[in-house]
């Protein structure tokens, strides 16, 4: 099995080359100690080799995860060929990764992608003097109509067979030429003791890589002599190490380009994005047309259409469970195996389910927004907006998900680029109030406020807005103070999504929370549901007031005593509610023997004073989220990060609530 | 002067690229070298950041970011 592995530009059609490279047979993982995705197929008809799709990135530089993982993999791996997609309409930037991926001597062919484009705009490209002028082949391609795929599958065999290094071509002139083979002696040993070229390790240290210069560990001596060596380099130049490198890599690449690259002026794809852009980036119809396309997108996922396909999947789900059931029945099988299976694991990832129809329709319209190149100009136009609580643009869709659900929420913040700017979204998501907490305001506010309804879950809402706003700034002011990515951020020309890839995207997601679903969710609702059907004397119960989580009710209530409701009802709808929210309000109608929406509203009434109500309702709108959420949760972040938010979550979600039941009892 | 005191429509060439660590290692990966030609296309609509286009493709960045990039040459856009 020889590794292949592929590399670009972000927007350079890299997803779907994968797709078309290897088909349906792809599978995700992590890369070993980071979150970086890493993604790997077998690419059809040649089935002996393996294709990891590294992350899309403009550079090798020292300072984004992705770009070290990217650097460890090939020098560590060295994979047999690299496949270095490059956007041909879009030729000079995209070739300052090839120029890097050269000095590391990775065996590279180059994919130039978009030649269809290329040929429309009336533009030449030389792919054969490309090549000459990189020493490296060259094959030219479209992905999305599948051309020249072959060809290029032949370029990889030939290169992954002879398994010579890529000849080292000179790129560098003058001081930096100078700089580069100086220090190239010094290195040389301790390059090709931690597998690099002695090229790539002198460049580096011309550069100041930070990570590469603690790999070489030279003695002290050594050291000095670079330091010398680059400091006359960059008196000569008159500019410091970093700039005289990129600005090398550029000079080279200006050159080549000149010969290679014949423009006719005319880009249609920028053109078009442009006129695009004067509706979509306009100084006053952005936002509104923003929030129409979020409108469209969630009536689509949340109301008409969704409500259909999630219907119908729960009608799917309640048959096959009824068929189980009447199945368990007639098999006479011990009654608390048959009330496990059917009360437990049905009815509890059977709840979780539900969302799947949901998530596959939102990631549906989500890719599509990404994918066109739109969700960069939602990013461009939001920016200022989030960064006052020390986010960017970028965490915008994501949030606005939250109000959704948390679930596809959590999973969408993978696209963000930054380590940091994920993990702080992923906090104030779940404080965004999700489609199935509308349930709860909606029981409550019948029962209490059927005067001000409207009023009440405006405030819900913006109290939850409010709250991840407070909480966004303090945490930016606190754990998550800098060592943000940079808002440096291309806008790409808005392309037409492939059908494929969307497709390929939404069942990857699926497939994400499927596994989840009969996984963590699946033991969880075994764990409720013992809580639910035992006592603690593990007999079985009849009625739920005397069960382990009635007890579990009782024991927590306590803690709600401050905030006005430490009844065990209140605590044991709260705790039942962790598996899914709209849990809450079928707890409660249990637990008070209510049987419909009237004498539920009557026994609220009993239960509660309309202060009382309020207080439960913000705790209920803050606390933690449900299983499904907190298993995306910790997926993305790790276990530790994930209970820590819970605590955290809860904290405020508590404290909240005891001021607005201290608000509430001067004022009302 | 620097390159968020361009107005949108104007062009200049970059003469250098101030600050330090991952910012400006980016702005100068994406291009932003010295001598680029560099036009301001647009401002987002709540008055930053800028869409800038260079190199024959459209970038944006954030004015504070834009404040470290220095300029010589400015020019309106011949049209």
């Amino acid at each position: 099995m020889s590794s292949i592995a592929l590399i670009g530009n972000p927007n350079a059609g890299k997803t779907t080359l994968f797709n078309a490279l290897t088909g349906s047979n792809q599978h995700v993982g992590n890369f070993p100690g980071v979150t970086v995705e890493k993604k790997e197929g077998l690419i059809r008809g040649r089935h002996n080799m393996n294709l990891v799709d590294l992350p899309g990135i403009y550079s090798l530089s020292p300072y984004s995860a992705e770009e070290v993982v990217t650097r460890d993999f090939l020098i560590g791996e060295k994979p047999r060929a690299v496949i270095n997609i490059v956007d041909a309409t879009n030729i000079e930037r995209n070739l300052y990764l090839t120029v890097q991926l050269m000095e590391l001597g990775a065996p590279v062919v180059v994919a130039l992608n978009m030649m269809d484009e290329v040929r429309a705009n009336g533009d030449v490209i030389d792919a054969e003097l490309l090549s000459k002028e990189l020493g490296l082949p060259v094959v030219p391609i479209s992905a999305s109509l599948g051309e020249g795929l072959e060809e290029l599958m032949a370029q990889v065999s030939a290169l992954a067979a002879q398994n010579v290094p890529s000849q080292a071509l000179d790129l560098c002139e003058g001081p930096v030429h100078t700089a580069v083979h100086s220090i190239a002696h010094i290195v040389e040993g301790a390059a090709l003791r931690h597998g690099m070229t002695k090229r790539y390790a002198a460049t580096k240290m011309v550069e100041g890589d930070g990570p590469v210069r603690q790999v070489l560990a030279l003695s002290a001596a050594e050291e000095d002599i670079i330091g010398h060596i680059v400091e006359a380099m960059e008196t000569s130049l008159g500019t410091d190490r970093e700039a005289a490198l990129a600005d090398m890599r550029y000079l080279f690449i200006e050159g080549i380009c000149k010969k290679a690259v014949r423009k006719s002026g005319l880009n249609r794809e920028q053109h078009r994005s442009a006129r695009i852009d004067n509706l979509l980036t306009h100084r006053i119809f952005a936002i509104p047309v923003f929030l129409l396309v979020m409108a469209s997108v969630f009536f689509l996922t949340f109301g008409f259409f969704g409500a259909f396909l999630s219907d119908g999947f729960s009608f799917l789900v309640d048959t096959l469970t009824g068929l189980l059931d009447e199945g368990l029945a007639a098999l006479e099988i011990n009654s608390a195996i048959h009330s496990l299976i059917i009360d437990g694991v049905c009815a509890g990832v059977g709840s979780v389910l539900s969302f799947l129809p949901t998530i596959m329709v939102l990631f549906f319209f989500l890719s599509i927004l990404e994918d066109s190149g739109y969700m960069a100009r939602v990013a461009f136009v939001m920016d200022k907006l989030l960064r006052k609580i020390g986010l960017s643009g970028r965490s915008f869709v994501p949030m606005l998900v939250g109000f959704g659900c948390s679930v596809p929420a959590v999973m969408a913040t993978r696209t963000l680029a930054s380590k940091r700017d994920r993990a702080m979204t992923i906090l104030l998501i779940p404080f965004m109030s999700c489609s199935a907490k509308l349930p709860i305001y909606a029981t409550f506010v019948a029962a209490f406020f059927p005067q001000n309804g409207a009023l009440v879950m405006t405030c819900l809402y913006l109290t939850g807005m409010l709250v991840a706003i407070l909480y966004g700034l303090i945490l930016s002011k606190t754990g998550y103070k800098g060592n943000s990515v940079p808002f440096v951020m291309e806008l790409p020309a808005y392309r037409l999504p492939s059908l494929k890839t969307v497709i390929l995207h939404m069942w990857e997601k699926a497939k994400d929370f499927l596994l989840r679903a009969f996984t963590i969710i699946f033991l969880a609702s075994v764990l409720i549901w013992l809580l639910q059907s035992f006592d603690s004397r593990l007999m079985l119960v009849s009625g739920s007031s005397s069960s382990l989580l009635a007890a579990l009710g009782r024991l927590i209530a306590p803690v709600f005593a401050p905030l006005g409701f430490g009844d065990w009802i209140s605590s044991t709808s709260l705790v039942t509610g962790l598996i899914a929210k709209e849990a809450v309000v079928s707890t409660m109608a249990v637990l008070t023997g209510s049987g419909d929406g009237l004498t539920l509203s009557s026994a609220l009434q009993g239960l509660y004073s309309p202060l009382q109500a309020l207080t439960f309702l913000c705790f209920t709108l803050l606390y933690m989220p449900c299983v499904a959420a907190m298993a995306a949760i910790r997926r993305e972040t790790g276990t530790r990060w994930a209970v820590l938010a819970m605590v955290a979550q809860t904290g405020i979600a508590w404290v909240a609530a005891l001021l607005v039941r201290l608000a509430g009892s001067i004022w009302l | 002067m620097t390159l968020d005191q361009l107005e949108p429509g104007q062009s200049a060439r970059i003469a250098a690229v101030g600050g330090g660590g991952a910012l400006r290692r980016r702005l100068l990966d994406m291009g932003l070298t010295p001598g680029t030609a560099v036009a301001v296309r647009k401002v987002a609509p709540l008055g930053d950041p800028i869409e800038l286009t260079l190199r024959g493709y459209e970038l944006s960045i954030r004015k504070e970011d834009a404040r470290q990039i220095e300029l010589f040459g400015a020019e309106k856009e011949g049209k």
